[in-house]
């Protein structure tokens, strides 16, 4: 067996979603090749040489793949599938994107989200919201993944020594094309890749408001989350939101303030190592699933930590 | 212009899903259903893109058995034009969707297709990429802004790290986010109104698509319990369970 791992990066850096989607294919077993797609991305190339397990990269380095427009990328994905049982790409706005573009040009029904590999043709993935955990076969020749961040460990970022080959681009469908970004700017990490999360909820009562969990966030190092009614008040902007259907997240630590708890919710963030809530109401469902809790109200508790954490460091 | 939107039926998002006993799925008898959240959305959009005087009709699509007439009739209620029927008892997976799907637009020829970026039932996120590979059209996932212009649109994505706007081609192929619109509900004299627009019935037979499901599904399990801890009466003491006793900060 052999496959291909799609990187995720941004022609600078390579991003760690990659090494988890390695150790999904590590889990899958086989030689592993991981496909860099940009323009100007020779160092995410040797990068993606150095993670262990790996035994080649391809670079496709050309303008269309600059932005990682699905149009282009799935076009290339499609020209090399064919040396390869299995195309993984990490389940990110990015990979989710891109993939089901090119499984359904390959014939394959692709497998989503996965969380672990029960063997090379059969997976299990959450559905409705984790409520339910699938175990599912392919009869697909061939398979196309994406996969869970949170539910492999990464491969270590070092210690492989990958050959570097250039594939050729496979040309720019010009149906897309890129105009802006707009990108969240913060000192603070990414929510993915945090260790410790700091959340805010409907009680937060507005965006103004989340300065509190911010500061206490910045002495935690932490990164800033919301709940999907956050984002839909108008609080914080989406690529804040923990969720079914925002971020998943498995931080060591993860402070839900002023937070109900929804099963959507909690579709993002159960699996953190350990959970902490805030809430005024006791019976709020967050508390079912918090390891430690604080009954009280928020803009009394939240100040409270702020100090403490002072006072205790 | 015609604008083509797709619809789900599933389990309504706010009830508590049980995995049955025997794990062969989900219970959904005598379960309330709804219209896939993002779907609702894809209706309002086209709904606002008709209401502005750039889009002369609403085709609303569903696929599956003789029960998602009632989420067509509620996107009609909500101010679609007309309703398409894509009749089968199959378990249809995205691949099979987007293969249907693409045999109503190659009849339809609409400019622009709106489904919701993902179906709250099975998580796949997929149909609408899937949709526009087959077609080889243009495609905007995550959309929170769309603005149509002359055989083009500018549309704003919701990706990992922010926002990004791109110009696509039309036809296009959009999935909805969250913050695209919130979806008005359909008034009373409206879904009287919506009882007498048309469905047509079609099958994935008279449309020449093979739907026959590629995933076996072995087993449905529940997911592991988290246990609740403990409540805590003071910060100091939260701080220092999080330093000694779980050792996290």
């Amino acid at each position: 067996m052999s496959i291909l791992v799609i990187a995720e990066h941004d022609n600078a850096e390579l991003k760690p979603a990659t090494l988890n989607t390695v150790a999904a294919a590590q889990a899958i077993g086989g030689d592993i090749h991981v496909l860099v797609a940009g323009a100007g991305c020779a160092a995410v190339a040797q990068a993606a040489a150095k993670i262990a397990g790996v035994a080649k990269v391809l670079v496709a380095d050309a303008p269309e793949y600059g932005h990682r427009v699905a149009e282009n990328v799935a076009k290339l994905v499609v020209g090399l599938a064919g040396g390869y049982s299995h195309v993984l790409a990490p389940h990110t706005t990015s990979g989710k994107n891109i993939l089901p573009r090119a499984a359904a040009l390959l014939d394959v029904q692709q497998i989503s989200d996965i969380t672990a590999v029960v063997s090379p043709d059969t997976f299990e993935r959450p559905i409705y919201a984790g409520n339910g955990i699938a175990t599912v076969q392919s009869s697909d020749a061939r398979k196309l993944i994406t996969v869970r961040i949170t539910g492999f460990e990464p491969a270590a970022a070092t210690g492989g020594s990958a050959s570097v080959e250039t594939v050729a681009a496979a040309g720019d469908a010009a149906l897309t094309r890129f105009l802006r970004a707009e990108v969240s700017k913060s000192e603070r990490p990414e929510l993915t890749s945090a260790r410790i999360i700091v959340s805010g909820g409907r009680g937060m009562q507005s965006g103004a408001n989340f300065v509190l969990l911010e500061r206490v966030a910045d002495k935690l190092g932490a990164a800033v989350g919301a709940s999907r009614a956050a984002v839909d008040a108008g609080f914080v902007p989406n690529d804040y939101q923990v969720g079914q259907t925002g971020k998943i997240v498995a931080p060591d630590l993860y402070i839900a303030v002023g937070l109900s708890g929804a099963i959507q919710h909690l579709a993002g963030m159960k699996d953190s190592k350990v959970i902490v809530a805030i809430n005024k109401d006791e019976e709020a469902p967050i508390f079912q699933v918090a390891d430690y809790g604080i009954v009280g109200d928020l803009f009394k508790v939240v100040p409270e930590l702020e100090a403490e954490l002072d006072k205790q460091s | 212009m015609k604008v083509l939107v797709a619809v789900k039926r599933v389990i309504d998002p706010n009830v508590k899903v049980r995995v049955k006993a025997d794990q062969s799925g989900v219970e959904t008898a005598n379960v309330k259903m709804a219209m896939n959240p993002f779907d609702e959305i894809g209706v309002e959009e086209a709904i606002r893109m008709k209401e502005a005087g750039k889009a002369t009709e609403i085709v609303a699509v569903s696929i599956g058995p003789q029960t998602v007439q009632e989420t067509i009739r509620t996107a009609l209620a909500m101010g679609a034009d007309r309703g398409l029927h894509v009749t089968t008892d199959l378990e249809i997976q995205p691949l099979a969707a987007a293969k249907l799907l693409k045999a109503v637009i190659d009849k339809e020829q609409p400019q622009v297709v709106i489904l919701g970026k993902q179906a709250v039932d099975n998580d796949n996120a997929q149909t609408g990429q899937m949709l526009a590979g087959l077609l080889g059209w243009s495609q905007a996932t995550f959309a929170s802004k769309i603005a149509l212009g002359d055989g083009t649109a500018e549309i704003t994505r919701e990706v990992d790290g922010g926002m990004e706007t791109v110009q696509v081609k039309l036809p296009v192929i959009v999935t909805t986010d969250l913050r695209l619109n919130e979806p008005r509900y359909a008034s009373l004299p409206n879904i009287m109104k919506a009882k007498k627009k048309p469905i047509e019935e079609t099958t994935p037979e008279a449309l020449g698509v093979d739907a026959t499901p590629r995933l076996k599904l072995l087993k449905v399990v529940e997911p592991p319990k988290r246990q609740a801890g403990v409540k805590l009466a003071s910060v100091a003491e939260l701080v220092d369970k999080l330093k000694n006793e779980a050792k996290v900060i």
